[in-house]
């Protein structure tokens, strides 16, 4: 008798009891906690910025990313690199572009002195030099992404091809 | 089918949700302590609209609250292409169909769309408060930490209800097994309840490993430009990112504030020989920079962090809070509120057990020479193991009023 209520509940609902119950009192904690978000500011303003966030990144960030990966993957295919002989060279590549692209992600209100007079009046000083880091920083992880494909590729030629 | 990637599967989400726990448990436990530092009752919150939840004790060593808010700041940005990662490894959940299966898959959804929604707010509005830029027009606090009890919650709760579905890849493709694949062995997972693993799936480009790899690559390159403004000394320049990481001279005062002098609108006029520090107790006493510097001295290295995570270790020497209370016989547990020459600032009150502790002092030079007007001269407050803005600079009145 139990056991028939119970896959009836699984059946008709999808998932264990607990699963509901788990749910209820996340959802409910969750309705308090965005109460006092809304305090915060304008509800609209901050909805929008939820909303958007989450809508930005699954609809927008994700498929750019994912379409720039398969343009860049099908454009080297079509070079002439002889890339028969070392291991491929694409990581290499991906490794650098993706950090620095985090990197620009992350540090890109100072590196595009968005908030450059706030800054200034905060620190005394205007923050002019984090493009150039930036740009530093980038050539770096291409020189060193560079460094190891080089390894490998010496060590791929060194061992007898199987 | 848009999602073909090969190394997308329950494992690779499992590896990555599994990396998170203890990178999101360590950023929300270290960002609740900032939070009890701020408005827990020993040091009685400066805007007082957010309820004190826990007390906190300056019992500690005085770097500890350096060392969380470093630890919450730094993660924090760490832990970025981690998030995104395991984003990307979801993504073809969202464009599963149906798209409600049951009552069971609808609220999982709706929790999903908070639980990103929340993560992505949670991230952003830390990275600007970090970089001192409000792009919004809306409370930082408010948000961020009630944004992190929404995003806590829903965190908890998808993590628990995933715990059989990564059980289940761990038994069945081994915990560490998929890291030996290179990418010539690597094959896609088959096909799973969730959707996950792609039904039509691409040749692969790079291995789960080396995923993993640029994404730990990443957060290590994040650390590398990051933690150097919390760690301070030689490390400070290392930071070639950070908003506090530039080193201007070798000089005594030459290390970061978080707001200048000019910023606080104090003039040179505000601070010349006509300053005074008034010393209210249960009777008032008018102290001269001279009178102050010729009283017993006390050298103490304190740290002073800030929220934004950025923190800086020196020299200070002044004259004990300790003292002064005695001199003007402060009532028994009586709370002191600094007062600042800053225009219309009004500054938290600090609990007797913070004042009376002997490393509090009213500091008057720094690294043995006067501190600089951007530090705060004639003369501030510095603490032990709390919150940067307690410190406060350019006092001209401390007040030890009963509780």
């Amino acid at each position: 008798m139990r056991r028939g209520l119970r896959l009836g509940f699984r059946r008709r609902y999808g998932a264990s009891p607990l699963h509901l119950l788990a749910h209820l009192v996340g959802f409910a904690i969750v309705a308090v906690a965005l109460d006092r978000v809304f305090s915060g500011g304008d509800m609209k303003e901050l909805l929008v910025w939820y909303l958007g966030f989450a809508i930005a990144h699954d609809l927008v960030f994700v498929p750019a990313y994912t379409g720039l990966d398969r343009v860049f993957r099908a454009t080297i295919a079509r070079l002439p690199l002889r890339t028969r002989t070392g291991p491929p060279v694409i990581n290499h590549v991906r490794a650098p572009v993706v950090i620095s692209a985090l990197l620009l992600l992350i540090y890109f209100p100072l590196i595009s002195q968005r908030n450059d007079r706030w800054f200034f009046d905060l620190s005394g000083h205007y923050p002019t030099q984090y493009l150039r880091n930036w740009l530093l920083i980038t050539a770096v992880l291409f020189l060193g992404s560079g460094l190891i494909y080089m390894v490998r590729y010496v060590h791929a030629r060194a061992r007898p091809a199987r | 089918m848009f999602w073909r990637s090969p190394i997308r599967g329950p494992w690779l989400t499992s590896v990555l949700g599994t990396l998170l726990v203890p990178a999101i448990t360590v950023i929300a436990l270290t960002g609740f302590i900032d939070h009890w530092a701020h408005y827990g009752n020993d040091s009685v919150g400066p805007a007082g609209d957010i309820p004190a939840l826990f007390h906190f004790t300056a019992s500690w060593p005085s770097w500890s609250y350096a060392a969380t808010q470093g630890m919450h700041v730094t993660l924090g940005m760490m832990v970025f292409p981690l998030v995104l990662a395991k984003l990307w490894s979801v993504m073809p959940k969202l464009f599963q169909r149906p798209v409600i299966k049951s009552v069971a898959g609808a609220l999982e959804r709706i929790s999903l769309l908070g639980l990103v929604a929340s993560v992505l707010v949670e991230l952003a509005t830390g990275m600007c408060m970090m970089q001192d830029w409000t792009p919004g027009n809306f409370n930082f606090t408010t948000v961020h930490y009630y944004g992190a009890w929404l995003f806590g919650t829903l965190f908890v709760l998808h993590a628990c209800i995933k715990l059989p579905v990564m059980r289940r890849a761990y038994r069945e493709r081994g915990v560490l097994k998929p890291m030996m694949e290179g990418v010539s062995q690597t094959k896609p997972e088959p096909l799973d309840e969730g959707g996950l693993a792609p039904i039509n799936p691409a040749a692969p480009t790079i291995s789960r490993r080396g995923l993993l790899a640029m994404v730990g690559g990443a957060s290590l390159t994040i650390f590398a430009v990051q933690a150097g403004e919390s760690l301070g000394g030689p490390f400070r320049r290392l930071a070639l990112l950070a908003p506090r990481g530039r080193v201007f001279g070798t000089g005594p005062n030459d290390f970061p504030v978080t707001r200048t002098a000019a910023s606080a609108e104090i003039t040179s006029a505000m601070t010349g020989t006509d300053w005074r520090l008034t010393v209210v107790g249960a009777r008032s006493i008018s102290f001269s920079r001279q009178q102050l510097l010729a009283m017993a001295q006390s050298t103490r290295t304190l740290t002073i962090a800030c929220t934004d995570g950025w923190s800086t270790t020196q020299h200070w020497t002044g004259v004990p809070l300790a003292t002064l209370a005695r001199l003007v016989d402060a009532p028994q547990g009586a709370i002191l509120r600094p007062v600042s020459l800053e225009p219309g600032v009004t500054s938290a009150a600090l609990s007797s057990s913070l004042y009376s502790d002997s490393r509090s002092l009213l500091a008057l030079r720094v690294n043995g020479v006067d501190i600089s007007l951007d530090h705060g001269y004639p003369a501030r407050v510095t603490l032990p193991d709390v919150p940067g803005t307690l410190n406060v600079k350019w006092v001209r009145e401390l007040r030890f009023e009963a509780a």
